[in-house]
């Protein structure tokens, strides 16, 4: 074995930072392992959940606004309209209400282990990431039923997925630092998220939004990434609108940066405080 | 023998005649931690209208007297619980580390473990380092024992190749091969315990960081994790053992460091060192029943705004001061503590413990006195009677509550000695060989039944 030399002092470097995010990459396997494997134990059907809680809301959305809002749906089945909206949606909100939570639910090990403590977050990231792939599987099932072929467009998912991704884990980081000191978090990222539901295209489509609002619209970086999904699945009646989807970019771009460099920031203390 | 007297320069390692210098694998120089306490938000998970709150109140302060120049929130102390502490540790040693409650044990094993930074100084750690300030770090109630062995492996940095190779030695060591598919919320504490310590005794760390775990356990268990660590110990690892047990420190180390409010206040030998920590109760005890309390005798970490312990005594039936007690005699304690700010309520509680072991024999949890008290000095007694302590000699810890919050906490402050009677057990020498324990109950024994007879004649 290598002998390696461990230099303690007040203001670690930044590199050996990183480097020991790579060291310890196993225990982000075993983290994301545990939370997937503890998930649903105790539960009768078991991973189903994940399946269950989209399909219920894409029902309720369906009837809600395709039936008697009567939204426009450019000409694709109402309910695969929602679904496609809702697998971005699902992925931001359960990416980022795991990552919220991350460092609170690991606690214990915080204040007694040492590990890089973006592994926390980063590990829920991958567990919220794990019913974005079942949710994938649901929704070729649906476009089968309904006979909607994507084109070569279907490639572009996972640039869509990643915007998803990177909005929740650069809201995220914040709100994991925050929560350490402030547990008022614990109440308002439930809220976050309820209210995003409504406020992000999932139930109706951005084309909705009066023109002069668009440029605000997209300053949510999810509505970026839903409109993709639907241009990327749905084909051919949804044109994109790629000012909003830069404008989603550059939001996740600020946000991640500045959640990492939250998070670096007060780190050193969460042992102290947590 | 390289003693520190003010804690401040770097000790040297200290050479036994004839053997060769070990390499220095820990170096620990000029370390300190400093801790902010709030006082006036005692509370550790502030929220965000605290924030707001405490900003506002102190901007409406300087609104009013303007010419105040001390800092926005003025009710932030200091709390250096590390100073520049230094100490080199060999490889292969085997060294302790002892103190009283909130001498920086705690502190300095955190820093060492990385798990908080220090606000001042430097450590060089030579080697993979692991370290077990809890059993079972990690564990998940609802895993399988098998899925935590690997989680927990994983945790404490051994990689799964690693663990997969250390399988089937680790569930040989804990015992539970029955119980392996069962998740760990149905084990008992026992085999919780064991399995914890037996993923973390497989480790191969070159240092072998160890926080009083062994406090946990029946004894053969407590006896195996010592072979092993000592096992661990002659391949030529390092171990930092934390403990208040003298017994597991004695047989285990071989060199000690007593801490003592935050600075090193001897390293060497672990029996001198030992004998150095444990004279500091010798003069508790002879303090004849009587102790005022000055900021050095508390623990600073555990501070509220509203009250402190400023002394307390022992008194004895006739209402005399006295450290020393007959077995059986009743023992009144009087505290006295003064409130800063008006109170609701306040409660008090006195723990008592052995001179010589850890484990805290009882608390005496005052009621909870529904009293308005304005800012003033008061005193109250509590009577231990019937007293059920043996011979023996005992360490208070007395606390004190107030509207619910912790307001001070006096750990190891005041010895009560407690003297045989001479009209219990007449035999005495034979007395002594088989009566244990630290306490005496109210027990009634039975007269002897003649269930059966056998015959006299053929019986065998």
């Amino acid at each position: 074995m290598e002998t390696r030399e461990i230099v303690i002092e007040a203001g670690r470097s930044e590199s050996q930072y990183w480097k020991d995010l790579w060291r310890f990459r196993e225990l982000l396997f075993f983290l994301t392992w545990r939370d997937i494997l503890v998930r649903y134990k105790q539960t009768v059907i078991g991973v189903a959940w994940a399946l269950i809680r989209p399909l219920l809301t894409m029902v309720v959305f369906t009837v809600l606004f395709g039936r008697l809002a009567k939204l426009p749906s450019e000409g694709v089945p109402y309910p695969v309209l929602v679904f496609a909206a809702l697998l971005p949606w699902q992925l931001f909100a359960g990416s980022l209400t795991e990552c919220s939570h991350s460092l609170i639910k690991n606690a214990s090990m915080i204040s007694k282990t040492y590990f890089p403590r973006m592994l926390a977050p980063l590990s829920a990231m991958v567990t919220g990431f794990a019913d974005f792939l079942l949710s994938l599987v649901m929704l070729g099932i649906l476009l089968a039923v309904y006979r909607v072929v994507p084109d070569w467009r279907i490639l572009t998912v996972p640039l869509f997925a990643a915007i998803s991704v990177g909005a929740a884990l650069g809201l995220g980081l914040w709100f994991a630092a925050l929560n350490v000191k402030y547990r008022d978090f614990m109440q308002i990222v439930p809220f976050v998220v309820q209210i995003g539901l409504y406020v992000s295209p999932v139930g109706f489509t951005s084309s909705i939004v009066p023109e002069e609002w668009r440029t605000l619209y997209y300053l949510n970086p999810v509505v970026g990434a839903i409109d993709g999904f639907r241009w990327a699945l749905l084909g051919t009646s949804h044109s994109l609108y790629v000012p909003g989807i830069i404008s989603s970019v550059a939001i996740v771009i600020l946000l991640c940066a500045s959640g990492v460099w939250y998070f670096r920031r007060t780190e050193r203390t969460f042992a102290d405080i947590i | 023998m390289v003693l520190s007297e003010n804690g401040t320069d770097v000790c040297r390692y200290y050479l036994e005649p004839g053997k060769n210098v070990p390499e220095i694998v820990i170096t620990v120089d000029k370390v300190s931690k400093k801790y902010i306490i709030a006082h006036q938000n005692v509370d550790r998970n502030p929220t965000i209208k605290d924030a707001f709150a405490g900003t506002a109140r102190s901007l409406m302060r300087r609104f009013r007297t303007p010419l105040d120049t001390s800092p926005l929130n003025t009710t932030k102390e200091e709390f250096w619980a590390l100073s520049d502490i230094s100490f080199q540790i060999g490889q292969g040693d085997r060294v302790g580390i002892i103190g009283r409650n909130g001498a920086g044990k705690s502190t300095l094993l955190k820093i060492l473990s990385r798990i908080t930074e220090p606000t001042k100084g430097r450590i060089v750690l030579k080697g993979r380092v692991a370290s077990l300030l809890e059993v079972g770090t990690g564990f998940h109630p609802e895993l399988t024992g098998r899925e935590n062995i690997f989680l927990n492996g994983a945790v404490l940095g051994m990689s799964r190749s690693e663990t997969r190779r250390k399988f089937d030695e680790i569930v040989d060591f804990a015992e539970v091969e029955k119980f392996l598919d069962t998740p760990v919320k149905r084990y008992s504490s026992g085999m919780y315990v064991r399995l914890a310590f037996a993923v973390a005794a497989h480790l191969e760390p070159e240092i072998l960081i160890v926080d009083e775990v062994l406090a946990v356990g029946d004894i053969a268990f407590q006896k195996k994790c010592l072979g092993k660590m000592e096992h661990v110990a002659s391949e030529g690892r390092t171990v930092l053992f934390v403990s208040h047990n003298m017994p597991s420190v004695l047989s285990l180390t071989r060199r000690c460091i007593l801490l003592e409010k935050g600075l090193v206040v001897a390293i060497g030998e672990t029996e001198r060192v030992v004998g150095q920590y444990l004279k500091q109760f010798e003069s508790l005890l002879s303090n004849s029943g009587m102790a005022e309390f000055t900021d050095a005798d508390r623990d600073m970490s555990l501070q509220g705004p509203k009250g402190k312990l400023t002394r307390a005594r022992l008194l004895n039936e006739n209402g005399e001061q006295s450290g020393t007690f007959a077995e059986g005699e009743p023992v009144m304690l009087e505290m006295g503590f003064r409130i800063l700010e008006e109170v609701q309520e306040v409660q008090l509680g006195c723990t008592v413990r052995s001179k010589n072991g850890q484990v805290n024999l009882f608390t005496t949890p005052s009621p909870e006195y529904q009293q308005t008290l304005p800012p003033g000095d008061y005193s109250v007694r509590v009577l231990l009677s019937p007293n059920h302590l043996r011979e023996g000699e005992y360490i208070l810890t007395l606390k004190l509550f107030a509207d619910g919050q912790r307001q001070d906490h006096v750990p190891d402050t005041l010895g009560l000695v407690i003297q045989h009677d001479a009209s219990v057990g007449q035999n005495r020498s034979y007395f002594q060989l088989w009566v244990k324990g630290n306490m005496k109950y109210d027990y009634r024994w039975g007269e002897i039944q003649a269930d059966s007879k056998l015959q006299q004649k053929g019986a065998r």
